[in-house]
């Protein structure tokens, strides 16, 4: 054997597994990274190896991200962008391809490997993109769509342009993007069900109006948080509040609880429904309102949020991740409102849809059909906000 | 003949950082809006040292420079969800570095504003970028990651639903962050060096998008936090309270301080001074003539200049509140004026930059320069040049 690779392998064996180490030590760190500033400090002293890596390392770090939270992500993704800074070797292309491809990486993860390859080979990045269509990662799949959507605008056959509209909302899970192909097809001359399609809930139940002066109805239990209870008879005519049935028409779900008991002010209601699963299985509850609400699930808190009229209300406004267990899933909203007086403060209002992690609605099991709970179901109050 | 070394040595430390251009935070390294080097009103669009760049996202955070590098921030994506940070030379305006990351907290904003509203701060050593989504990065000038936190990934109510823009400060080493809403409202001191909590303390519940300003220099410097309920004076190394002023105060304009006077935005605008000893005030005058109105006060010399809703500029003084002149002015304006000893720029929403003569017994609008483009921000200032951004471009605008 040649002398001089004699010297040279064990030197670069020795250089690889010193780098094999760096890129372990680093991401052990920046996975270890949690809320509230822990961790911080270990991935401060961490960080100098970065320095220290060259391209190669990417892969490592992409598989580590899939194992990050959303701050370990961002350190990840920084580290990642000053190795391409600082080392200006040809890049690992065939095996960030391959993980892109591989949907058992997290789509943030995947993301990140397609913007790396977007910024080191457009055209690469641009021939991929169709193959996003139906991906699980959102942000990717968007970029197919868009593409769907732009070759349909620029269509001059109107039958080849609605096949791509259709394509996209088989396809899409953005509002944006299922708004335009739904317009397209219904000027077109298609009535395209929007609610369905979205998956919006749309039959509920209100009982209402309680107090809420001084905005402090917001963390007073009352009767329907404290338990829904098949036993007892809400239709009594005696009994005030009752439940009372109200469904919506608007295309996004949108419940209007004014129409219900008027334009009043410094009031609550709850909003009850049932949603049938057909399976054990994660869910996101995308609920929008310009109301301070809160929202249970099955009993249990999904999240809180005290604050009024900031804005409009819209689709998707808050993403909630829950789980949907099988059969009955007992869904209350409850829906506040202040004491403001301004034209643009009077929406009592809001819409909720129950989607897969991807943003694809989850239809309800049509086997099942509403019904009240078979049992008490009682609620917890505990300000949980995750 | 004796020489001391130690003072050589410093000089040396000290001159580098003193032949970069700079303005390292919100309004200026005083965040009053006072411009302490030299700018002409024939600042052009022309000139052979002006340039445009085009940025990857919008934004209504101001510039910051630092070292002869022009910093800012962008946010992109079909949500805003992808927050950049950008550096560029201040000679030509090539990028030198960017970041990306990902916004972690909420992202939905009113129309007008965006996820990239609050304006980076400096210490000249390290940068700190903070959005709407409450994702700060400290940095190195070179771009390498120090530290990032998520302040709404720790609290996840903690949002507005319009949209956040206070603008972070640097007192003692140590970052204070205001992170007010209607939700889960509370202000807190980060640790410079690795981004952990030094403190942290509950603010009243409401939207404000005032920023934080500090008072004094040195070791008795004390950081004033706005809310609707007044102004509050804390100590930045504990957080703990050391004086208010409890009369109310506005959420969108931020006080403004020259020495130990604070021009805040209440009942108009009331001037109160800090005590010796830094634990008591005294209020020197209030008039509710003088209210801004989204823009903050501006300081030249003795005076003070502030627009109100009408676009109605105001030059008034400091100590007594006299109003020397009115001029009006075209707007409408989001952005804060800066001032120079003789003049004061701004630019309104449509781009229009207004650039006035600070005379003794009126004003006169010397220059107008169109950008033709959306503007929002406050301008910085370094180099005798002007930065400013829309949401597509930053400009460097000199003589």
């Amino acid at each position: 054997m040649n002398l001089n690779l004699i010297i040279r392998i064990p030197i670069l064996l020795l250089i690889s597994i010193t780098a094999e180490g760096d890129v372990t030590k680093l991401a052990d760190s920046l996975i270890g990274i949690q809320a509230k500033g822990k961790g911080n400090d270990k991935a401060v002293q961490s960080w100098k190896e970065v320095s220290k890596l060259s391209v190669s390392a990417i892969p490592k770090l992409l598989h580590a991200m899939n194992q990050a939270n959303n701050l370990g992500d961002n350190w990840i993704r920084s580290a990642i962008a000053e190795i391409l800074d600082h080392d200006h070797s040809i890049y690992p292309e065939k095996e960030i391809q391959d993980f892109l491809k591989s949907k058992k990486n997290t789509g943030s993860s995947r993301k990140l490997a397609f913007e790396i390859i977007e910024d080191q080979n457009p055209q690469l990045a641009q021939s991929l993109i169709s193959h996003f269509l139906n991906d699980p990662e959102p942000s990717l799949r968007r970029l197919a769509i868009s593409k769907l959507l732009e070759t349909a605008r620029n269509s001059k056959h109107t039958k080849e342009a609605k096949i791509l509209y259709q394509k996209v909302l088989a396809n899409s899970c953005e509002v944006d993007q299922i708004i335009e192909a739904s317009q397209a097809l219904e000027n077109a001359g298609e009535k395209i069900d929007i609610q369905s399609l979205m998956g919006f809930l749309t039959e509920w139940h209100t009982m209402g109006p309680y107090d809420n002066t001084e905005r402090k109805g917001f963390n007073t239990p009352y009767k329907p948080e404290m338990m829904i209870d098949s036993s007892i008879d809400y239709h009594e005519k005696d009994e005030k509040p009752k439940w009372i049935s109200l469904t919506t028409e608007d295309p996004f779900g949108m419940l209007n609880i004014n129409s219900q008991y008027g334009e009043i002010k410094e009031v609550l209601a709850y909003a009850h429904t049932t949603f049938n699963s057909e399976s054990n299985r994660a869910a996101q509850f995308r609920i929008g309102s310009k109301n301070a609400w809160k929202l249970w699930l099955n009993g249990k808190l999904l999240f809180a949020r005290d604050e009024y009229h900031r804005g409009k209300t819209r689709v998707d406004q808050f993403v909630i991740n829950g789980k949907l267990k099988k059969g009955e899933n007992q869904i209350l909203v409850k829906v506040c409102q202040n004491e403001q007086t301004q034209s643009w403060t009077k929406q009592w209002e809001f819409c909720l849809r129950i989607t897969d992690p991807t943003g694809t609605a989850i239809h309800p099991d049509p086997k099942l059909s509403f019904l009240w709970p078979k049992q008490a179901i009682f609620y917890d109050h505990q300000n949980k906000t995750k | 003949m004796k020489i001391n070394f130690c003072a050589i040595l410093l000089s040396l430390c000290f001159i580098p950082f003193c032949l970069f251009a700079n303005w390292l935070s919100f309004r200026g390294e005083s965040g009053n809006g006072m411009i302490s080097q030299s700018l002409s009103p024939n600042i052009d669009l022309e000139s052979k040292l002006s340039w445009r760049i085009d940025l990857p996202g919008r934004g209504l955070s101001s510039p910051i420079v630092v070292n002869n590098n022009v910093m800012i921030t962008a946010s992109s994506g079909p949500n805003q969800e992808t927050l950049h940070i950008l550096s560029f030379d201040i000679k030509n305006g090539d990028l030198l570095w960017e970041r990306r990351f990902k916004a972690t907290g909420r992202t939905i904003c009113h129309e007008k504003t965006c996820v990239a509203a609050p304006t980076m701060v400096s210490d000249g050593k390290v940068v700190i970028a903070q959005f709407s989504s409450n994702d700060i990065f400290c940095l190195d000038l070179k771009g390498q990651l120090k530290w990032l936190r998520g302040l709404t990934f720790d609290y996840p109510n903690a949002a507005n639903g319009l949209g956040m823009s206070s603008s972070p400060v640097i007192s003692k080493e140590v970052l204070v962050v205001q992170v007010e809403n209607d939700a889960e409202s509370f202000a807190t001191g980060l640790n410079l060096l690795n981004g952990t909590t030094i403190w942290q303390k509950k603010r009243p519940r409401g939207a404000n998008w005032t920023s934080p300003s500090i008072l004094g220099k040195g070791k008795s410097q004390l950081v004033a936090l706005q809310s609707k309920e007044g102004i509050t004076l804390i100590d930045p190394l504990t957080g703990k309270n050391q004086w208010s002023f409890m009369e109310g105060a506005s959420t969108i304009p931020s006080s403004t301080i020259l020495g130990k006077i604070i021009l805040v935005p209440s009942n108009g605008i009331t001037a109160v001074k800090g005590l010796p000893g830094g634990l008591s005030h005294t209020q020197l005058w209030q008039d509710n003539k003088l209210g801004p109105g989204t823009a903050s006060p501006a300081i030249s010399g003795s005076r003070f200049y502030v627009i109100n809703k009408a676009n109605v500029l105001t030059s008034a003084d400091i100590q007594t509140g006299e109003i020397f002149w009115r001029m009006r002015l075209k707007g409408p304006m989001s952005g804060s004026p800066l001032a120079t000893s003789n003049y004061l720029f701004i630019f309104n929403e449509d781009g229009l930059g207004q650039f006035v003569r600070l005379g003794k017994d009126k004003g006169e609008t010397v220059k107008s320069l169109a950008l033709n483009d959306t503007i929002l921000c406050t301008p910085a200032v370094a180099d005798k040049s002007l930065f400013i951004r829309s949401d597509k471009s930053l400009w460097r605008l000199s003589e």
